[in-house]
C-alpha cells in the first residue's frame, strides 16, 4: 500500500545519504542497491555477449553449407560458450543476484542482505568466472556443450586448457551462487519486518527463497562433478573413464542432479516477477496466493526427482524411464496451477497494456507453449525420437531463452524506476517488446518442425532438406538481435532522461513496501522497521 | 504485497530502530575473488605448464583474505552494539547453510561411490565386482578403526568444552578444546601415514583410488580446516573472547566439527569397511 505512511527516518532526504567515494562505493560495497546494479549491469554484458554467439550461431545456420564458422571445433566451442554464458553469466546474475539483490530487503523491510560483504564476494567472483570462460572460448577449446558430458570433454577429446578454464570458470561461477543462496535464505529467514509472516511474503521473495534452496543444494553437487572430471583430466583419476572401471553415465546423473533443480533456479525467480506485474497492472490481488506458494514450493521439491529424463537414451532400464517420465509430468500440475492463477488474476481485472505486462503476458504465451512442448517430452517414447534434435533446442529455449528472458525485462521495465528514479520510454519499451516477441517466435517456433523433421541440435550445417525454416529461424534471430538494439536505445533514453517517477508510479495495484520508498531509494533504506498489518 | 486473503499491509514507522548490522564497505571480497580466480586459473597453469607461480600467489591471496576478514569479523563481534541477538541468530542460520551445502559437495562423492559399488564396471573372474579384483584394500580394524575412535574422542572432547564454556570453567574450555585440536592433528598425521602405506596408487591407479583418494582426500581436507577453525577458537578462549551467554564462534567450530565427523563415520562404515575386499599385507 504505496500511498500510506512512509518511512520519515531516511524518506526523502537524499542529501544526508552518505555515499563512499566512487572505488569504495562500487569495489568494496556492502549495500544490496550497489551490489544488485553491479550484478544487473554484469547480466547485461553476459547476455550481449552470448547473444552475439547465437547471432553468429543463425548466421551459419541460415543456409546449408555455409562459411561463417569453418572450424568445427570452433563451432563447438561457440555452442557450449553461448549456453554457459546465457545461463550463468546472463539469466542468474539478473534474476537472482540483480533483482533479488534490489528488492528482498526493500521488499521485506530489511536495512540491507544479512551478510553484506559476503554479498560483495558473491558478485566479485563472477568477472574472473567470465574470464575464464572467454579464455576457453577464444582459445577454442571448450567444445563439450554446456552439459560437459565426458568423453566430449575429457583429456582425449578436448586436451586444451581451454576446457579446464571452462570448468573453473563454473567452480567459481557456483562459489558465487552458493554464497548468495544462503545470504538471501539468511536474509528471508531473519530479516522480515514485523508483522511480516511467511504467508504474507510477497511472492517474489517466496520465489527467491525456493531458487535459494535448490541453489544450495544443487550446485555443490556439479562441484563434486566437475571437480571428478578436472581430476580425471589433468590429475590420473578414472571417474568417468571405462579403461580405469570408470562410468561416463555417472557423470551425467551428477550433471542433471545439478542441472534439472538449475532450470528451476533460473525460471522460479521469473515466476515472481510476473505474479506481481500481473496483479499490479490487473489492479488485483493475485489470485490464489497459497497457492502460488506452495506450487512453487512443490515444483522445487519434485525438481529434484526427475533428473534422469535427461538421459532417456543413456541406457536406462524401462522401469526407471517409466519413474522419471511420470514424476516429470507430475511438475506440470504445480506449474498448471501458476498459469491457472496467473490467468485467473487477469479475470475481471482492469488490464493496463504498460510495457511491463507485456512482457508479462507474453511471458505465459512462451512459458506455456515451452511447458506443453516439455511434457511432450517428458515422454520416453516421444523422446527417442526427438532427443537431441531442435526440438528440445525448441523447447527450453521456449521456457528459458524466452520465459525466463521475458521476466527479465518483465521485472527491468516494472521496476527501473524505482532503481533509477527515471522514467523508461513507453513507446520505445512497447517497441522492443514487440520486435523481440516476433523475432524470437520466428526463431524458435519454426525449430520444432526442424527437430520433429529430424534435424540434430549441435551442428554446424545441415541437409538441404532443412533449409526453409533455418532461414526463416535466423531472420528471427536477426529481428530479435535489433530488439536488442532497441533495448539498449532504452537504456540509454532512461538514463539521459529528465523525467523524475513519483515513489508509486504504478499507483493502487503496486502494494509491496519497495513502493513506499523513493524513487531512486536512499542509500540506506528501514533505519527504522515498518510494520506490516 | 499480493496476497488475496490479507490485502495490502499498511507500513509505519514504529519507532523500532533496526537491529542488524550494516557491514563498512571492505576491500576483502574483492581481493578473495581475485585470489580465488589465480588459485583456480593457477591449477590450470600448473596441470598444463608446470609452472607453480600462479597458484602459490592465489593460495597466498586466499589465505590473506581469510584471515584479514575473519580478523575484520572477530572485530566486529567485540563491537558492543554490532552482533544484536537478532544479527547471531543470522549467523547460526548462514552457517547451518554452509554446512548443508558442503553435505550436498560429499553426497556427489558417495553417489559416485555408491554407483561404482552397486553397478560396478569393474571386471574380476568373468564377473562385474566391487572392489576390482586387482585392487587390495585396508583393514578397516587397523589404522581406520583407530582414527574412527580419535574422531568420536574429539567430538567428546569438544562437548567437554562447551559445557564447561557454559559454566563459565575458562580453565576445562582451553583443556578441551586444546585436546580436540590436538586429535584432530593426530588424525591427519595418521590418514597421512595411510596414504603413505596405500597398496593402490593414485594416478592412474583406476576408479577405487579415484574414489577412495578423492573421497577421504576432501575429507582430510575437512578435517585440516576444521582442526584451523578449532585452534583460532583455542587462542580466541585463551583471549578471553567467549562468555556463556556469547560465544557462537565456537559453536560454529563445534557445528562443523561435529559434521567432519559424520562424514568419516559414512567413509569409514561404506568405504572402509562394507566395501572392503581383500586385505592388503603388509
Amino acid at each position: 500500500m504505496a500511498d500510506t505512511t512512509h518511512d520519515h527516518a531516511h524518506g526523502h532526504d537524499d542529501q544526508h545519504d552518505h555515499k563512499p567515494g566512487f572505488v569504495t562505493r562500487w569495489f568494496f560495497s556492502t549495500n544490496h542497491k550497489d551490489i544488485g546494479t553491479l550484478y544487473l549491469i554484469f547480466a547485461v554484458v553476459g547476455g550481449l555477449v552470448g547473444g552475439v554467439l547465437s547471432e553468429i550461431m543463425r548466421a551459419q545456420l541460415q543456409f546449408p553449407n555455409n562459411h561463417i564458422v569453418t572450424d568445427g571445433q570452433q563451432w563447438n566451442t561457440i555452442i557450449t560458450t553461448h549456453g554457459l554464458l546465457m545461463i550463468f553469466f546472463s539469466v542468474m546474475p539478473a534474476l537472482i543476484g540483480g533483482f533479488g539483490n534490489w528488492f528482498i530487503p526493500l521488499m521485506i523491510g530489511a536495512p540491507d542482505m544479512a551478510f553484506p560483504r559476503l554479498n560483495n564476494i558473491s558478485f566479485w567472483l563472477l568477472p574472473p568466472a567470465f574470464l575464464l570462460i572467454c579464455i576457453g572460448l577464444f582459445m577454442g577449446e571448450s567444445g563439450s556443450g554446456w552439459t560437459l558430458y565426458p568423453p566430449l570433454s575429457n583429456a582425449t577429446y578436448e586436451s586444451g586448457m581451454g576446457m579446464d578454464c571452462t570448468l573453473f570458470a563454473l567452480h567459481l561461477a557456483g562459489a558465487s551462487s552458493l554464497l548468495g543462496a544462503m545470504n538471501f535464505i539468511t536474509t528471508i529467514f531473519n530479516m522480515r519486518a514485523p508483522g511480516m509472516t511467511m504467508h504474507k511474503l510477497p511472492l517474489f521473495i517466496w520465489a527467491e527463497l525456493v531458487t535459494a534452496w535448490l541453489l544450495v543444494l544443487a550446485v555443490p553437487v556439479l562441484a563434486g562433478a566437475i571437480t571428478m572430471l578436472i581430476c580425471d583430466r589433468n590429475f590420473g583419476t578414472a571417474f568417468f573413464d571405462p579403461q580405469g572401471g570408470g562410468d561416463p553415465v555417472l557423470f551425467q546423473h551428477l550433471f542433471w542432479f545439478f542441472g534439472h533443480p538449475e532450470v528451476y533456479i533460473m525460471i522460479l525467480p521469473g515466476f515472481g516477477i510476473v505474479s506481481h506485474v500481473i496483479s499490479t497492472f490487473s489492479k488485483k490481488p493475485i489470485f490464489g496466493y497459497l497457492g502460488m506458494v506452495y506450487a512453487m514450493v512443490g515444483i522445487g521439491v519434485i525438481g529434484f526427482v526427475v533428473w534422469a529424463h535427461h538421459m532417456y537414451l543413456s541406457g536406462m532400464d524401462v522401469d526407471t524411464r517409466a519413474y522419471f517420465m511420470g514424476a516429470t509430468m507430475v511438475i506440470a500440475v504445480p506449474t498448471g496451477v501458476k498459469v491457472f492463477s496467473w490467468i485467473a488474476t487477469m479475470w475481471g481485472g482492469s488490464i493496463e497494456f504498460k510495457t511491463p505486462m507485456l512482457w508479462a503476458i507474453g511471458f505465459l504465451f512462451v512459458f506455456t507453449i515451452g511447458g506443453v512442448t516439455g511434457v511432450v517430452c517428458a515422454n520416453a517414447g516421444i523422446d527417442e525420437v526427438i532427443h537431441n534434435t531442435y526440438y528440445i533446442v525448441a523447447h527450453f529455449h521456449y521456457v528459458l531463452s524466452l520465459g525466463a528472458v521475458f521476466s527479465i525485462f518483465c521485472g527491468f521495465y516494472y521496476w527501473i524506476g524505482k532503481m533509477s528514479g527515471r522514467q523508461y520510454p513507453e513507446f520505445w519499451g512497447k517497441v522492443h517488446f514487440w520486435l523481440f516477441f516476433i523475432g524470437v517466435n520466428l526463431t524458435f517456433f519454426p525449430q520444432h518442425f526442424l527437430g520433429l523433421a529430424g534435424m540434430p541440435r549441435r551442428y554446424p550445417d545441415y541437409p538441404d532438406a532443412f533449409a526453409g525454416w533455418n532461414y526463416v529461424s535466423s531472420v528471427g534471430a536477426y529481428i530479435s538481435g535489433i530488439s536488442t538494439l532497441v533495448f539498449l536505445y532504452v537504456c540509454f533514453k532512461i538514463f539521459t532522461s529528465k523525467v523524475p517517477v513519483a515513489d508509486n508510479y504504478w499507483g493502487e495495484g503496486a502494494t509491496t513496501l519497495e513502493w513506499t520508498q523513493t524513487s531512486p531509494p536512499p542509500f540506506h533504506t528501514y533505519a527504522e522497521l515498518p510494520r506490516i498489518l | 504485497m499480493s496476497s488475496d486473503a490479507h490485502g495490502a499491509p499498511a507500513p509505519a514507522g514504529h519507532g523500532l530502530k533496526q537491529p542488524y548490522h550494516l557491514v563498512e564497505p571492505s576491500h576483502w571480497p574483492i581481493i578473495g575473488a581475485l585470489g580465488g580466480f589465480l588459485t583456480l586459473f593457477g591449477i590450470v597453469i600448473a596441470a598444463h605448464y608446470h609452472n607453480y607461480i600462479m597458484l602459490v600467489a592465489g593460495a597466498l591471496i586466499v589465505i590473506t583474505t581469510m584471515a584479514g576478514w575473519w580478523r575484520d569479523v572477530v572485530k566486529e563481534s567485540r563491537t558492543p552494539g554490532l552482533h544484536s541477538k537478532v544479527v547471531q541468530l543470522g549467523l547460526r542460520y548462514g552457517m547451518l547453510l554452509f554446512i548443508s551445502s558442503e553435505v550436498m559437495f560429499f553426497v556427489g562423492f558417495f553417489w559416485a561411490y555408491f554407483n561404482f559399488l552397486l553397478f560396478p564396471e569393474t571386471q574380476g573372474n568373468g564377473q562385474l565386482v566391487w572392489p576390482p579384483t586387482n585392487v587390495f584394500t585396508f583393514d578397516p580394524f587397523h589404522l581406520p578403526l583407530l582414527n574412527t575412535m580419535i574422531l568420536l574422542l574429539s567430538g567428546t572432547t569438544v562437548t567437554w568444552a562447551h559445557h564447561a564454556l557454559l559454566e563459565g570453567n575458562r580453565r576445562d574450555l582451553l583443556r578441551g578444546l586444546g585436546l580436540t585440536v590436538i586429535l584432530g592433528v593426530l588424525f591427519t598425521t595418521f590418514q597421512a601415514i595411510e596414504y603413505s602405506h596405500a597398496p593402490f596408487k593414485f594416478y592412474g591407479g583406476g576408479v577405487y583410488s579415484s574414489v577412495f583418494f578423492l573421497a577421504t582426500g576432501f575429507h582430510g581436507f575437512h578435517v585440516i580446516v576444521g582442526t584451523t577453525f578449532l585452534a583460532v577458537c583455542w587462542f580466541r578462549a585463551k583471549a578471553n573472547h567467549f562468555t556463556p551467554e556469547r560465544h557462537f564462534g565456537f559453536e560454529a567450530a563445534a557445528w562443523y566439527w561435529h559434521f567432519v565427523d559424520v562424514v568419516w563415520l559414512f567413509l569409514f562404515a561404506c568405504i572402509y569397511w562394507y566395501g572392503a575386499g581383500i586385505i592388503a599385507v603388509e
